[in-house]
């Protein structure tokens, strides 16, 4: 019989052994006008120069998709890759931090030295949530006890654990919608995002009701962009353009104790997190109390409260009085997707996230702060509307991918002391 | 032999291959809900599957449920991504819990089970209905015939049941502080 506690065995494991050495991505639009393929060679191109690298310098691609992007293999051939090793998994949301653990593990291996991780999609043009013709393919397999009953998108398969979040805890809508108010007061100050408008928790709750409790601007936005890091060995790290953005923990796709019967084996209102934390904080050597910026999947408003109750960030039930606390905010304690996230700056399944925390933590946001005679911008810390989104004081971050609530993986980084 | 269907237009499809959701939709075309119940431990599963959940054990039964639980969760989907649905909107997806089985074998497993609040006769709810739903509400199943030998359950308000004074629903007047 399986049980809710597990030990966590080990601990140190790769701490400090690898690092994120260069990001990029296009730019996210509704209506990018490209293949996949096209913008997976601009983000993974964009990703390698920023880490100061040649494309021949790469010896490794990994990229995550549902049948709606382009293989690495692929890619490579497009940028003069020679791979020694490539792989396309499977999978949306929690892809991201799970890779970078894999990228480590080919490193660590033997098969190849430096690992380009990219997603691709045309989240908008192409193969929109639940649309694009997809709802007319006959209905079987165990998807009969889904799309059958109108239950096939992420937002309808989610809400039950949401509302029944809200029964239980009496978390209220207004709370939950102040994580769409940081991340539209983050992405204000942030020139590449598609919704770039501070919106209020009154917003949230006027705009249209999609499936309770999701109004639409509890949920993300369907978008076309490719984003890429770059992830190598702390050695070859120290080498290049940036100061390395250290990986000190990473857990992978951890599982409730039957992800495929999320409803039947509850609680629903404990997500993954709750298994994953153990892991992570052990793994990393540091815990939520000891994170400066977190980036929380917010496919919508209610992932991101959820995975910051069971990561432990406030205690279970609270995280409706935690995310409209201003602690989440810009200027609060330890904001949260200061990019605007998924619910704002665009959805691209997690890798824009990672690459966030990695900018905040060389503390090189990409603002409209003024770019000084180093190259570097100057920030002004002042977070008013069109201004700073660099946060003060990053040491530590930690990223949240969410896959369902049954399953997530998370991604702990740090500067080189 | 491959089962197949029709419901509000969509095309229902189940596979030879598919011997647990055959048998499953096949007992509900009968008027029966029926689940596996693992012969080695004893235990009840949903939704239909090839092994049991808790031990393992691929041996089991199919044994009848009464059909009769409350609403544990459930969704009023306002915006319908499905164009099958958008004559009917807003309908509901509740996850169901059944009588049978409830806290076991832990306190928070149940046989819950997703499907639409419809009416007894099958058609999905009508708006006032709808209204009248929430969480702890006293539901039972209902079916619809979709094709030859193939129905599917859906649920709908126990009249024989003593309703709670109030159930749980989204508070749709909240306004922000």
């Amino acid at each position: 019989m399986q049980t809710s506690e597990h030990i966590v065995e080990g601990g140190r494991h790769l701490r400090g052994r690898y690092a994120i050495v260069g990001v990029g991505e296009t730019t996210y639009t509704r209506g990018s006008g490209k293949t996949t393929r096209a913008l997976a060679g601009w983000a993974v191109r964009n990703a390698i120069a920023d880490a100061g690298l040649r494309p021949s310098e790469i010896d490794g691609l990994l990229s995550y998709q549902m049948g709606d992007s382009t293989s690495g293999a692929t890619v490579a051939g497009d940028l003069g890759i020679r791979p020694d090793f490539f792989m396309d998994v499977w999978g949306g949301g929690s892809s991201t931090e799970a890779l970078v653990g894999l990228a480590m593990g080919a490193i660590e291996a033997g098969m190849c030295r430096t690992v380009v991780i990219f997603r691709a999609m045309n989240g908008y043009s192409q193969t929109r949530i639940g649309g694009t013709g997809r709802s007319d393919a006959p209905i079987t397999g165990d998807e009969l006890h889904e799309r059958t009953y109108g239950w096939r998108t992420p937002g309808q398969w989610f809400a039950p654990t949401f509302m029944r979040h809200m029964y239980e805890f009496g978390t209220r809508p207004e709370q939950v919608a102040m994580v769409r108010v940081a991340h539209s007061k983050h992405a204000s100050n942030n020139p590449k995002a598609l919704h770039r408008k501070r919106v209020t928790a009154a917003d949230v709750l006027a705009s249209r009701m999609i499936c309770t409790p999701l109004h639409l601007l509890d949920c993300c936005i369907e978008t076309d962009n490719a984003t890429a890091i770059v992830v190598t060995s702390i050695e070859r790290a120290r080498h290049l353009r940036h100061a390395p953005a250290v990986i000190l923990g990473v857990v992978g796709r951890t599982c409730k104790p039957r992800p495929d019967m999320h409803f039947q084996h509850g609680p629903i209102t404990t997500v993954a997190a709750r298994w994953a934390a153990p892991r992570l904080w052990k793994g990393a050597g540091v815990g939520p109390e000891d994170v400066d910026v977190t980036g929380s999947y917010d496919a919508f408003t209610f992932t991101t409260m959820l995975q910051l109750e069971d990561y432990g960030f406030c205690a279970k039930g609270e995280g409706g009085d935690y995310v409209a606390s201003g602690i989440i905010e810009l200027g609060g304690q330890r904001p949260n997707n200061t990019s605007g996230g998924h619910l704002c700056e665009g959805y691209t399944h997690g890798v824009s996230m990672v690459v966030e925390n990695v900018r905040q933590l060389r503390h090189d946001a990409d603002d409209s702060c003024q770019v000084g005679p180093d190259g570097r911008r100057q920030h002004t810390h002042d977070y008013r509307e069109g201004g700073c989104r660099q946060v003060r004081k990053v040491d530590i971050t930690a990223n949240f991918g969410w896959g369902t609530p049954a399953y997530g993986s998370a991604l702990v980084m740090g500067r080189e002391a | 032999m491959e089962l197949t269907g029709q419901h509000l237009g969509m095309t229902l499809s189940i596979s030879a291959l598919d011997h647990d959701n055959a048998a499953y939709f096949g007992y509900c075309a009968k008027g029966e809900l029926r689940l596996q119940r693992c012969r080695p431990c004893g235990l009840i599963r949903a939704p239909p599957g090839p092994a049991c959940p808790w031990c393992a054990a691929s041996d089991f039964e199919w044994v009848s449920l009464n059909g009769r639980g409350k609403v544990y969760s459930y969704t009023e989907v306002r915006h319908a991504v499905q164009p099958a649905f958008l004559p009917y909107l807003p309908y509901v997806a509740l996850l169901v819990e059944l009588d049978e089985q409830r806290a076991q074998p832990s306190d928070h497993e149940a046989l819950r089970l997703i499907g639409n609040l419809a009416l007894a006769d099958g058609t999905l709810a009508s708006p006032d209905v709808v209204r009248q739903v929430g969480i702890g509400s006293r539901v039972r199943v209902v079916f619809a015939r979709v094709g030859e030998g193939l129905a599917i359950p859906l649920w709908t308000l126990d009249e024989s049941a003593s309703q709670p004074d109030s159930v749980w629903r989204y508070p749709e007047l909240s306004t922000p502080p």
